[in-house]
């Protein structure tokens, strides 16, 4: 039992770190697009905006158990079938990447606006806005939203267990649930705590090291 | 040399017009130490967003030399940006950075090279005080300190106008003065042109040879410090003078 424990944790954490990884490189983008598509933004594009925020909405709105199973042909596609660990990071992934992306906007709608005009005032491109002003400048916020991120995704983790996915849920729905083995669903529960304590304390130690607006 | 002409902008709401530029025209030199002057209202955002380069005007343009600046568009822009330094109010420094990286930034932006960077930005530094500042994080600066960065940064690129938008409004008056006396140092070594737009009559009357008085989106007044204040001509100067009197 200790052995397939450790199994399922270290599957839970594979599955959220690279599932966090991929939500980041495609939720980061979008939302980066969300802030200066605006019509304040500094790359105006209204129609853009509001289809990228209606697709955000809309797959937020899905609730995570039924877009796994929504997504079981695109996920055979990708992976070539709808369960285990790789089918998990699949749905997890879509299911993160609207919700980094709004993360994304609200971490970049905090920089200051007047930062932000000076910085046009000096004849900075709008790239070079993004990449040397937006994100620089909300880099603790960043780092909190990687935490933040995480930890959402290691509930969803969970549920995917219900479907076969791997990891600690899966474990704790085959064994705890269905078998009765109340030691192992209780253990699960512990170890998924102290996974979610260690994330969240860890990044908010280097947000807190990056953040040079504390005295 | 700089020619404002005919500048003209207003704003539309639904049912009013406001005329924040009504057909403003001034000349101002190579090597001028300039103040506009104006209550609040009196159009001077509004002349500095033109000046800035960051709004189109209804009527009229500002030439630089023989350069027409509302006829730039893309990489043209962006380089004429570059060109002018601006000093604002809220400082708006990148707070995740050092002093160092604040007035290296528009230097990175045009992508000088790390040791020529080094150099004007050493220079820079001590131009403006702040010697042994050099890494510390804006949270950590005073008021005065912070506007020293915006200045050193403003100049980062040898801008051929400084424009200063109400740079000591959020400055007591000791640090107020320690700032002109710097804007003024720097008129002294450097020569650039330089243009600073308030509602403080003290600040015009310290620093300024001339001085421009803006009301309700037109110049009212225009001549040297000595000649508007001495014998001023429009209500609106001699309500600047007025006020600031009672106050005494």
């Amino acid at each position: 039992m200790t052995e397939l424990l450790i199994k399922g944790t270290f599957d839970t954490l594979y599955i959220v770190s690279m599932s966090t990884l991929f939500a980041l490189i495609g939720g980061l983008p979008i939302g980066v697009l969300l802030v200066i598509w605006q019509k304040n933004g500094i790359a105006p594009f209204v129609y853009g905006e509001k289809i990228l925020s209606s697709f955000v909405n809309t797959v937020r709105s899905i609730p995570f158990i039924i877009l796994i199973i929504a997504l079981f042909p695109f996920t055979r596609l990708i992976v070539g079938r709808s369960y285990g660990i790789q089918a998990s990071i699949v749905a997890l992934v879509v299911g993160a990447i609207p919700f980094v992306a709004r993360l994304v906007e609200s971490a970049l709608a905090e920089v200051d606006e007047g930062l932000i005009k000076a910085a046009i005032t000096m004849g900075a491109t709008s790239w070079q806005i993004v990449v040397k002003v937006y994100l620089v400048e909300s880099v603790p916020a960043l780092i909190r939203l990687v935490s933040l991120t995480m930890i959402t995704l290691v509930g969803y983790a969970a549920m995917a267990g219900v479907v076969g996915g791997g990891g600690l849920g899966d474990i704790a729905i085959r064994y705890g649930l269905h078998r009765y083995q109340t030691d192992v669903m209780l253990l699960t529960i512990v170890i998924m705590v102290i996974m979610v304590q260690l994330i969240q304390s860890s990044f908010n130690f280097i947000a807190n090291r990056q953040d040079r607006r504390r005295p | 040399m700089i020619r404002i002409e005919n500048l003209t902008k207003s704003f539309k709401n639904e049912n009013s017009r406001l005329v924040a530029l009504n057909n403003v025209s001034a000349n101002i030199g190579n090597g001028e130490l300039l103040g506009i002057i104006g209550s609040s209202g009196a159009g001077k955002s509004t002349l500095i967003r033109h000046l800035s380069l960051i709004e189109q005007p209804d009527s009229g343009t500002i030439w630089l030399d023989e350069i027409d600046l509302f006829k730039l568009k893309g990489r043209d822009l962006l380089r004429m940006r570059r060109q002018l330094g601006i000093v604002f109010q809220g400082y708006h420094l990148l707070e995740q950075k050092n002093v160092y990286e604040n007035i290296a930034f528009p230097l990175q932006l045009v992508k000088m090279s790390k040791t020529e960077i080094k150099k004007r930005v050493d220079e820079l530094i001590s131009l403006v005080g702040l010697n042994g500042k050099a890494q510390a994080y804006p949270v950590q600066l005073s008021g005065g300190q912070k506007q020293r960065v915006a200045i050193a940064r403003a100049l980062a690129s040898s801008p051929s106008l400084l424009l200063c938008d109400e740079p000591t409004s959020a400055l007591d008056v000791v640090t107020t003065k320690s700032i002109l006396d710097l804007l003024v140092e720097i008129h002294r070594k450097t020569q650039v042109t330089i243009v600073i737009i308030t509602h403080e009559l003290s600040v015009v009357k310290a620093v300024c040879q001339r001085v421009i008085v803006m009301d309700e989106g037109s110049f009212v007044e225009d001549g040297s410090v000595k000649q508007v204040f001495t014998s001023p001509k429009h209500e609106m100067t001699k309500l600047l003078l007025g006020y600031q009197e009672g106050q005494l």
